[in-house]
């Protein structure tokens, strides 16, 4: 018989290891799946995880990606380790990419340095807006935060959807359900000449930064995690709830709505309908799987955006369906949530079944 | 047909996807468990449904390997949320992507073909009546969720089985003090709420709508979710509940046919923002969710 035994401290190298080891079962247990498949593992092995560092190119674009999946998943943590679950990330991302977008379709001959720094901050202030409605929603009327956050981001789905086939679409776009081409001051100004990586990418950076000072050294942080860790006893402590969940879901709605509004006004260049590739779900496994910590994340976002990489790759050379990097997201997060269970218990063998 | 008939005609069928999964999430809620991998149940259940009757299963083989499909799902999420201890909110949404991804995957090559759906059964006497007879022409699985429905009520209401579910969700720590084996009857409500999803989700691509898209299920394994929120753990509000959504659906198809000056994008939103307004209404009701909630609802439990 063996059983979970609760250990006398979180083990710390489990802690290390449990992404690695959640890595290398995804790895196994996948490629195992694309065998049965009919593919070949060898070509899919190279095509999603050694091709993405192999050129420069392709590298770029891993950073590119890192981006978005950063910013969001750092504005998901901060909510998840105050038992705060913003689900609706995909929601906001959208938002902030259409109120971004409003400035260059209602002024595209505007011209001039302030145009892609107001996008940005129209982006964020959508996505913010997005998150209202489930904060007001949990503190008010104390609904689940997962459920209306999941609904609003089906809501923000076909109002993209609204926009791109009525009063957005480009009249010169063919009927496609896209807006026009942004001019060229919407677009955020290229970091590292030659790719696409934009300066947006150093937001990201500065989140993590601002993220892991407000959550590792401040007071309000600490705030945060007694009232995930122990609500009761962050209530004796007078630490207000409410202000949490608000918070929580407004910095989660705020970052997502950067990264949308950033991913418009960068590699897109125009609103249209797959302005998100599942940037705002990925984020929950990034978020999670960087151990809900500022830095794990950055690691886990960078891992996160090479599958995305692996992923357009492995489709071209190894025939493998684009669904297929959903499945390895989705098992990556379940062999880490596994994996993660033995940082605070280990396994004991007993010989007679205990009573 | 007006309206009104064509809405009453065609709710039962648009409520059976809503209805069978709410009815498997009940059972494992009222043990305690929150499955929020819902949507991937109903999503891979979907895609293995229609494509055993695409390749000529039939019908019958298609909804058991849609509730294999479930199933196999449900025991992932058991394995880790009941066996290894982990957060049931985290497993939850990790196994409703494993689902969804899955359910592309193996939809891919399927993408836009079509099937055909299973002929209606009349209701003798009834099916002639003016206005609702079109109530009672439905498909077998309909009536069989109507079967569903009235014998989950039944065990809940009087037999030893339901007051045992109801038990190790209330409190499992003095269940299992009086000899009840907690970590197993979860199980088996978990596998229970996996099979079901999987015909949820079967129906709705191979008897509702028989075609496949991926990303068809579009939310109903979510408002499910709501729905049982909405009915407050009750089978017989939780019916109600499905029924709404399923006229609000049909509602939706009725004005784009007739021509209303609305957005299809905001008829189409419709039932989201209605399950957004219901949950806020009944939630800030705290009265009536600590009288009818389950106490130890997503906690885990170990020995």
């Amino acid at each position: 018989m063996i059983h979970l035994v609760r250990r006398d401290r979180a083990s710390r190298r489990m802690a290390v290891a449990a992404p690695l080891l959640a890595l290398l079962a995804a790895i196994l247990s996948n490629l195992l799946l694309f065998v049965t498949m009919g593919k070949d593992p060898a070509a899919v092995f190279y095509a999603l995880l050694l091709e993405p560092f192999l050129s420069w190119s392709s590298f770029s674009e891993v950073l590119l990606k890192t981006g978005p999946l950063l910013l969001i998943a750092q504005g998901l943590a901060i909510g998840f380790r105050a038992k705060v679950f913003n689900i609706g990330a995909e929601g906001q991302f959208i938002l902030g990419a259409i109120f971004a977008s409003a400035i260059p379709v209602y002024f595209p001959q505007a011209t001039g340095g302030w145009i892609w720094p107001a996008m940005l901050v129209m982006g964020a202030i959508g996505g913010a807006l997005w998150a209202v409605v489930p904060a007001f929603w949990r503190v008010r009327l104390n609904a689940n935060e997962i459920l209306v956050t999941l609904m609003m981001s089906l809501i923000a789905v076909q109002l993209l959807n609204y926009l791109l086939l009525g009063p957005w679409k480009d009249p010169m776009g063919f009927n496609f359900p896209q807006s026009v081409m942004f001019q060229y001051d919407a677009m955020i100004p290229i970091l590292l000449p030659g790719t696409r990586v934009n300066a947006s990418i150093l937001l990201a950076f500065l989140a993590a930064l601002l993220a892991w000072i407000y959550m590792q050294r401040s007071f309000g942080g600490y705030q945060f995690l007694v009232g995930g860790l122990a609500p009761k006893a962050a209530t004796y402590a007078g630490f207000s709830q409410s202000r949490a969940i608000w918070l929580s879901l407004l910095i989660g709605g705020f970052a997502a709505g950067l990264a949308g509004a950033a991913e418009v006004a960068g590699p897109i260049g125009q609103l249209q309908r797959s302005i998100s590739t599942g940037y705002g779900y990925a984020a929950i496994i990034v978020a999670y799987l960087g151990g809900l910590h500022p830095l794990g994340i950055v690691a886990s976002a960078f891992l996160m955006a090479a599958l995305y990489i692996g992923g357009d790759n492995a489709m071209v050379s190894a025939d493998l369906p684009v669904a297929a990097v959903r499945v390895f997201q989705g098992s990556l997060l379940v062999c880490y949530l596994a994996a993660i269970t033995f940082v605070r218990f280990r396994l004991v063998r007993t010989k007679v079944a205990p009573a | 047909m007006s309206g009104i008939e064509f809405i009453l005609a065609g709710m039962l069928a648009a409520a059976t996807p809503f209805l069978l999964a709410a009815l498997g999430e009940l059972v494992v809620e009222r043990a305690g468990v929150l499955n929020l991998g819902l949507e991937g149940m109903m999503a891979l259940g979907a895609a293995i449904g229609f494509i055993v009757v695409y390749e000529g299963g039939g019908h019958v083989a298609a909804f058991v390997a849609a509730g294999f499909a479930g199933v196999g799902l449900a025991l992932i999420f058991a394995g880790l949320a009941l066996g290894l201890r982990a957060n049931q909110v985290a497993v939850g949404l990790a196994v409703g992507i494993l689902g969804q991804g899955l359910s592309s995957l193996v939809g891919n090559s399927y993408e836009s073909l079509t099937i055909t759906g299973l002929p209606k059964l009349a209701f003798p006497g009834l099916s002639d009546l003016p206005v609702v007879g079109g109530m009672f022409v439905q498909d077998i699985v309909v009536w069989l969720s109507l079967v569903a429905t009235a014998a989950i009520w039944a065990m809940f209401r009087y037999s030893r089985l339901g007051l045992v579910l109801r038990a190790i969700g209330e409190n499992p720590t003095a269940a299992r003090a009086i000899g009840y084996r907690v970590i197993a009857l979860r199980l088996w409500a978990v596998v229970f709420g996996g099979a079901m999803a999987g015909f949820a989700g079967a129906y709705a691509a191979t008897v509702y709508t028989p075609l496949w898209a991926d990303g068809m299920i579009a939310g109903r394994g979510w408002i499910a979710l709501a729905l049982v929120v909405f009915g407050t753990w009750l089978t017989g509000r939780i019916f109600f509940g499905a029924l709404l959504f399923g006229a609000l659906s049909l509602a939706s198809l009725v004005a784009q046919t007739e021509g209303w000056a609305v957005p299809s994008q905001l008829l189409s939103s419709l039932p989201y923002i209605v399950t957004i307004v219901v949950l806020g209404i009944i939630t800030s009701n705290k009265k009536l969710l600590k009288l009818n909630g389950v106490a130890s609802l997503g906690e885990t439990f170990g020995p």
